[in-house]
């Protein structure tokens, strides 16, 4: 008789892992924190995602590459996913790992802290400076920032803090 | 109490149903207006900054959208391109363009009419969005709560541009002190719910405007006293954008930003 291969919510998330950023390949959604569910029933597998900001035009990229990597694990038939505003992504949803993956990129984490009007401090990804200026709080995507390291003289991108504070 | 689509009644469902058109086609326009900014803004960092924030309030747009979608109002993108100025229901302070001459040609865009407009659209945003995050329609709340993580950078980016330009030369200040007149002669509609107070009220869905109101004139006071000018003081409008009432430049607005759905409305894009 026919047995359907059991899915493991193992493999899954090992596939997930695999899902990089469209445009920071060292990280994955799983690094960035924006799987929020998984579930199995049988051959059907629904994810559960957060998006980091509403307006991301790559949330839909983001989600083609979760069904084709999801699509190629053994046992799999059905993918689902399905983006969900609750709980809200917030930055310290960014695992170590992820944190890691970012400055291997040449962007600095999400800081951890900031003040009531809004400010903030990273140091410089490249060399650990703390002497850095904010240029532009709006960068290339929704989701970063513009900054510059007075001490190596490079610019670079930090992930905004986004909190349930504000 | 919280409430969800399953178990409202008709008319619940429509007190709703308008609170999202007026939150989605005030987004709408507003992001379509700041898109028209793109490549004229005064430095190529504001560039990046406004039109990442036209990215972002385009995207609130959709979640009002797509919450209308799944009470079984039509597509998204039916809903943002397919409705003809009458059913809009933006205050008309967002349908004003951004100056004179067109896009495409000459524009003489006033980025001390942007700034105003902008500061003072997401100060009131933020006071109803602050509003909704106690709203009995709980995923109305949940878009509420994360619309506000974003609309945070934005607030701080707008009120900086305002304080700066109030700050600076003669010149500068004169033409903001038009801006903000231009401004205000349109504000009228902004803190109206059209015909559906009382529902609102009924349901729960968000405070009354004239409570709303009175926020949005206390964050702003303390603002200009530093600056030194008085407050600004909402005019009377002499149409009501939540009623359907608006300007040629709504009808111009829809006629270019629905050229390409036009062509086949049953194509996503
Ligand atoms: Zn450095």
């Amino acid at each position: 008789m026919y047995q359907p291969t059991l899915v493991a919510e193992k493999d899954i998330m090992e596939a997930l892992e695999l899902v990089q950023d469209p445009e920071i390949s060292t990280v994955s959604v799983v690094d960035l924190g924006m799987i929020e569910g998984v579930e199995i029933h049988d051959s059907h597998v629904s994810i559960t995602m957060l998006p980091t900001f509403l307006g991301c035009p790559a949330l839909e990229i983001i989600k083609k590459n979760v069904v084709e990597q999801i699509q190629s694990v053994a046992g799999v038939e059905a993918v689902e996913v399905l983006f969900k505003t609750a709980p809200p992504w917030t930055s310290d949803r960014i695992t170590e790992k992820g944190q890691k993956g970012l400055k291997a990129f040449g962007i600095a984490p999400p800081p951890k802290h900031f003040t009531e009007d809004g400010s903030w401090h990273v140091d410089c990804p490249y060399c650990g400076s703390t002497y850095v200026t904010l240029d532009n709080i709006f960068g290339p995507t929704a989701c970063r920032s513009i900054l510059y390291c007075k001490s190596c003289k490079n610019p670079f991108e930090a992930m905004k803090p986004i909190s349930n504070l504000m | 109490m919280s409430t969800n689509a399953v178990e409202m009644t008709p008319a619940h469902k429509e007190a709703l149903a308008e609170l999202l058109f007026q939150l989605a086609d005030d987004d709408f326009l507003l992001s379509y207006r700041g898109s028209e900014w793109l490549g004229l803004a005064p430095h190529i960092e504001e560039d990046v900054a406004s039109s990442s924030i036209s990215q972002d309030t385009m995207g609130h747009a959709k979640m009002y959208f797509g919450l209308l979608e799944e009470l079984g109002y039509g597509k998204i993108d039916d809903l943002a391109h397919g409705r003809s100025a009458k059913e809009r229901k933006n205050s008309i302070l967002v349908e004003r363009e951004n100056g004179a001459g067109y896009y495409m040609e000459t524009p003489r865009y006033d980025w001390a009419y942007a700034v105003v407009r902008n500061y003072f659209y997401t100060l009131a945003k933020k006071v109803k969005i602050d509003s909704l995050k106690k709203t009995t329609y709980q995923p109305l709340a949940e878009v509420a709560t994360k619309v506000s993580m974003e609309l945070f950078y934005h607030h701080i980016h707008w009120r900086t541009w305002f304080t700066q330009l109030l700050s600076s030369s003669d010149e500068a200040k004169e033409r903001m002190n038009k801006a903000i007149e231009g401004v205000m002669a349109d504000f009228g509609d902004v803190f109206s719910y059209g015909n559906a107070s009382q529902s609102f009220k009924e349901f729960a869905l968000i405070e009354d405007a004239t409570v709303l109101k009175q926020r949005w004139e206390a964050a702003l006071e303390e603002v200009v006293k530093a600056l030194h000018i008085e407050s600004p003081i909402i005019q009377q409008p002499d149409r009501n954008g939540r009623l359907g009432e608006h300007t040629e430049e709504l009808d111009r607005a829809l006629s270019t930003l629905s050229e390409v759905y036009r062509l086949n409305p049953s194509v996503p894009w």
